[in-house]
């Protein structure tokens, strides 16, 4: 949540700036220290909604409820290609080996064969996009058809992408992935079809422990931004800057 | 369901841990071929002002010859990239609503720049003399082609031809760095993906120029000694032999910065180390240490670097400049292999592997991307047919004409 | 001006503006309204149906059951975590039928044996020797699974 002190003014300025000289190529030029913050309004507006996230490790049981309900609310393709969401199961033994799996994302249940004698350490982490506020996906979109909703939600134009996969590449979650019918990047809208009408995500709709939240970060008073203030939260890959705002609970450091 | 079959196959062929999106490899066959393509334009185009900006006269009967290589390349350059593209009937939007921050945005307009204002033009300045004498000597069809390329400019007085040269010459100096543009553009876009480690380096854009300008070099070799053939003549040996100097020189610089590239990433061992240093041991052994490295770098060097000091008879090194461009050849479009589909075949949570097959049919299969090899090709047979180098009337010729 | 130069320049000038036009035509309308995307894309991705219902929903009809999955354990359950999508069911008087599953292994998605889970925030059972051959439901009341049937 480190990126809101974006200055009001001199983006303006530089908006402005752009126009003036011929076209908004010229603004990355001018601020190259502007490239990574795209289209989203200024979060600092206290008075607006800003989504955020947050995921707690400590209480998932890996049933893979959100994945199987995130497939069905958004006609996600049902081979195990394609998620928006999914459940990733740690396990790191004794000797410090982390082994890692996802079948069919969590969709159909997890096996636990090992002893806990044997087991280190063993959790489950449910996945999703983090919907950064410095996307790498919005930032490398060459048409424009990927942007950040002015309530921080990252988006997909459907009708405007090219399909050149880009942002798949970009990603450093994995979250994307091409609709094998749209033939166009997909990837968790937040629900944005249901946040929009006051309802909750599916996957939070679903999850029988409330491991996930969702709620507004610039509501300083809410749920969420009492929960992070409460609890030792994370976010994945912190070293690439994207300012995610998917915040995990309990996240080990084996998780990447 | 049946769709589906060729990621089953990669599923069951995936080690360790890849995120359950990732198991679909994106960038395929097609976006090897892409920076391959556009690598061999800027080197051929490099080539050429060898001669021109940098007075290398021995390179003279290459000169055209590599300008219309470039162009026939820079014409088919962006083919693999649209007809890999999900929904290739949208690809002007990359032209109407270019998002100013993505870093392959801008290549629309590189692209054009380059083919327009660079390319086109430099050869158009350099024809248009010959093409106005053609267009009186030749019949039918190519007649009127002339007199169209022409674009009505008749006027072949000195002081006109003068012009011809002088702007001719001005688009050259121009043309490098918009050469140098252009590639390193293109090593930008995967030297940003600041999410891949094996991708992102500041490096990326200076080695893919470079090798760039290797596989461009070695192309203008190959078709210089393949159209002497065709021709039943043999090929210009002082020329060969200096296009072989320059192609030595730049294969150390290549070598150098990719080696330098890789001994930052050994030394500095990032999270990222223990992945990429199992992916090079494995997956891409053949592919990286066997093909790029050693036949399409180590042999080349060595051949080129004996002959910088002994030279053998004319027949054994045009046979060993024929292997040597073909290897080349090869071991660049390996690199850009190593780059766009190494780079895909780790995980981004370093946990794992998931495979890569060429499928045959399809608009990202082996047909296609043999389509645009052949397309160039054929484009540069047209040009030369149209536009011979070796039938361009020289100066003295003309003076005396007139 | 050199002649060459005559002919080049207004056929240059004629391919910008020839692109400017295109650009002009070819942006969709609500382009750049907000930021460089189509701003209309928000309310298309806001517009779609939406295919579980919510508690609330469910609580219109079946306040009974809500009322008893609310009083232990099974409280921070929704109705659509085990019954699946039911907004049309709900939409259309209950003539879509909801799911009903009844398998151990369903049963068994949260509550199977899993060193992974925590068992303080879940009841676990070994279902590979838990009265097998019997189905969950057969003694446990899944709305109040602390009852047990018989």
């Amino acid at each position: 949540m480190g990126t809101k002190g974006v200055k009001n003014s001199r983006r303006d300025f530089l908006k402005k700036t752009a126009i003036v000289g011929g076209g908004t190529i010229a603004a990355s030029l001018l601020n190259p220290f502007d490239a990574v913050l795209i289209a989203s309004e200024d979060p600092g507006d206290k008075s607006k909604v800003w989504w955020g996230y947050v995921i707690d490790i400590d209480k998932c049981i890996g049933c893979g409820r959100c994945a199987n309900a995130c497939k069905t609310e958004n006609d996600v393709p049902k081979e195990p290609f394609f998620f928006r969401t999914w459940v990733e199961h740690y396990t790191i033994n004794n000797d410090g080996d982390v082994h890692v799996e996802s079948p069919n994302g969590g969709i159909d249940g997890f096996e636990q064969t090992l002893d806990k004698d044997d087991v280190f350490k063993t959790f489950f982490v449910p996945k999703m996009c983090n919907h950064c506020h410095k996307s790498p996906c919005v930032q490398v979109c060459q048409v424009g058809a990927t942007y950040d909703t002015p309530d921080g939600v990252v988006l997909v134009d459907d009708k405007y992408c090219i399909g050149c996969r880009y942002c798949v590449q970009a990603c450093p979650y994995g979250c994307r992935y091409i609709h094998p019918e749209k033939k166009v990047a997909d990837k968790c809208t937040l629900c944005y079809h249901r946040i929009s009408k006051g309802k909750t995500t599916a996957c939070i709709e679903v999850c029988p422990t409330s491991a996930r939240m969702i709620g507004n970060l610039n509501d300083e008073k809410g749920p969420l931004v009492k929960f992070l203030k409460n609890h030792n939260c994370l976010v994945l890959k912190p070293h690439l800057n994207t300012a995610s705002k998917l915040f995990y609970n309990s996240l080990n450091a084996e998780v990447r | 369901m049946e769709e589906f079959n060729h990621l089953y196959e990669m599923l069951s062929q995936v080690q360790g841990y890849v995120y359950p999106n990732e198991v679909d490899l994106q960038w395929g066959l097609l976006i090897v071929q892409y920076p391959y393509l556009t690598g061999l334009v800027a080197g051929a185009f490099i080539t050429a002002s060898l001669e021109r900006v940098f007075n290398v006269k021995a390179l003279k009967v290459t000169y055209e010859l590599s300008l219309l290589t470039a162009l026939a390349f820079l014409l088919v350059a962006t083919m693999p990239l649209i007809s890999h593209l999900g929904h290739p009937e949208r690809f002007y939007e990359i032209m109407i609503t270019p998002q100013p921050q993505s870093a392959m945005a801008i290549f629309g307009f590189v692209y054009l720049w380059y083919l327009m204002v660079v390319l086109l033009l430099e050869i158009w300045f350099d024809y248009r003399r010959d093409m106005v004498l053609w267009a009186r000597e030749a019949k039918g069809l190519k007649k009127w082609l002339y007199k169209i390329l022409t674009l009505g400019v008749n006027d072949i007085s000195p002081k006109t031809v003068m012009w011809d040269n002088k702007i001719g010459y001005f688009i050259t100096v121009v043309g490098i760095p918009s050469a140098f543009l252009l590639h390193g553009y293109v090593g930008f876009i995967f030297g940003s993906v600041k999410a891949n480690p094996w991708w992102s380096s500041v490096l990326m854009p200076v080695i893919f120029l470079f090798s760039a300008m290797v596989s461009g070099i070695a192309l203008i070799m190959l078709v210089y000694m393949v159209v002497s053939y065709v021709r039943k003549k043999k090929p210009d040996m002082l020329a060969l032999d200096t296009i072989a100097k320059f192609l030595f020189y730049v294969i150390i610089l290549d070598f150098t910065l990719e080696g330098l590239d890789q001994i930052h990433r050994i030394y500095e061992a990032e999270e990222s180390f223990e992945i990429i240093s199992m992916l090079v041991s494995g997956k891409l052994y053949i592919t990286l240490i066997v093909i790029q490295v050693f036949l399409g770098t180590i042999i080349p060097l060595v051949i080129l670097g004996v002959f910088q000091f002994y030279k053998p008879k004319d027949s054994i090194r045009r046979v060993l400049y024929l292997i040597v461009s073909l290897l080349i050849l090869v071991g660049i479009f390996f690199m850009r292999w190593n780059v766009v589909i190494g780079g895909q075949l780790f995980s981004k949570s370093f946990y794992g592997f998931t495979g890569y097959k060429t499928l045959i049919v399809g608009s990202e299969g082996l047909l296609m991307a043999t389509v645009w090899v052949i397309v160039p090709f054929s484009i540069l047979a047209f040009l030369i047919w149209l536009l011979p180098p070796w039938k361009k009337h020289n100066s003295t010729e003309i003076s005396e004409a007139e | 001006m050199p002649p060459q130069l005559k002919r080049l320049l207004p056929a240059f000038i004629i391919f910008i503006l020839l692109f400017l036009v295109l650009k002009y035509y070819l942006t969709p309308e609500t382009f750049g309204e907000k930021g460089h995307y189509r701003y209309s894309s928000i309310a298309e991705v806001q517009n779609i149906d939406m295919k579980y219902a919510g508690m609330d929903k469910c609580n219109e009809c079946h306040d009974d059951k809500v009322e008893e999955l609310g009083m232990d354990v099974h409280a921070d359950l929704s109705c659509e975590a085990c019954h699946g999508p039911g907004l049309t069911h709900a939409e259309n008087d209950g003539d879509y039928e909801i799911l009903i599953p009844t398998e151990r292994e369903f049963c068994a998605l949260c509550h199977s044996k899993n060193i992974s889970r925590s068992t303080r925030i879940i009841t676990q059972i070994n279902i590979l020797e838990h009265n097998t051959g019997k189905k969950c439901i057969d003694c446990h009341n899944p709305h109040m699974p602390w009852e047990l049937k018989e």
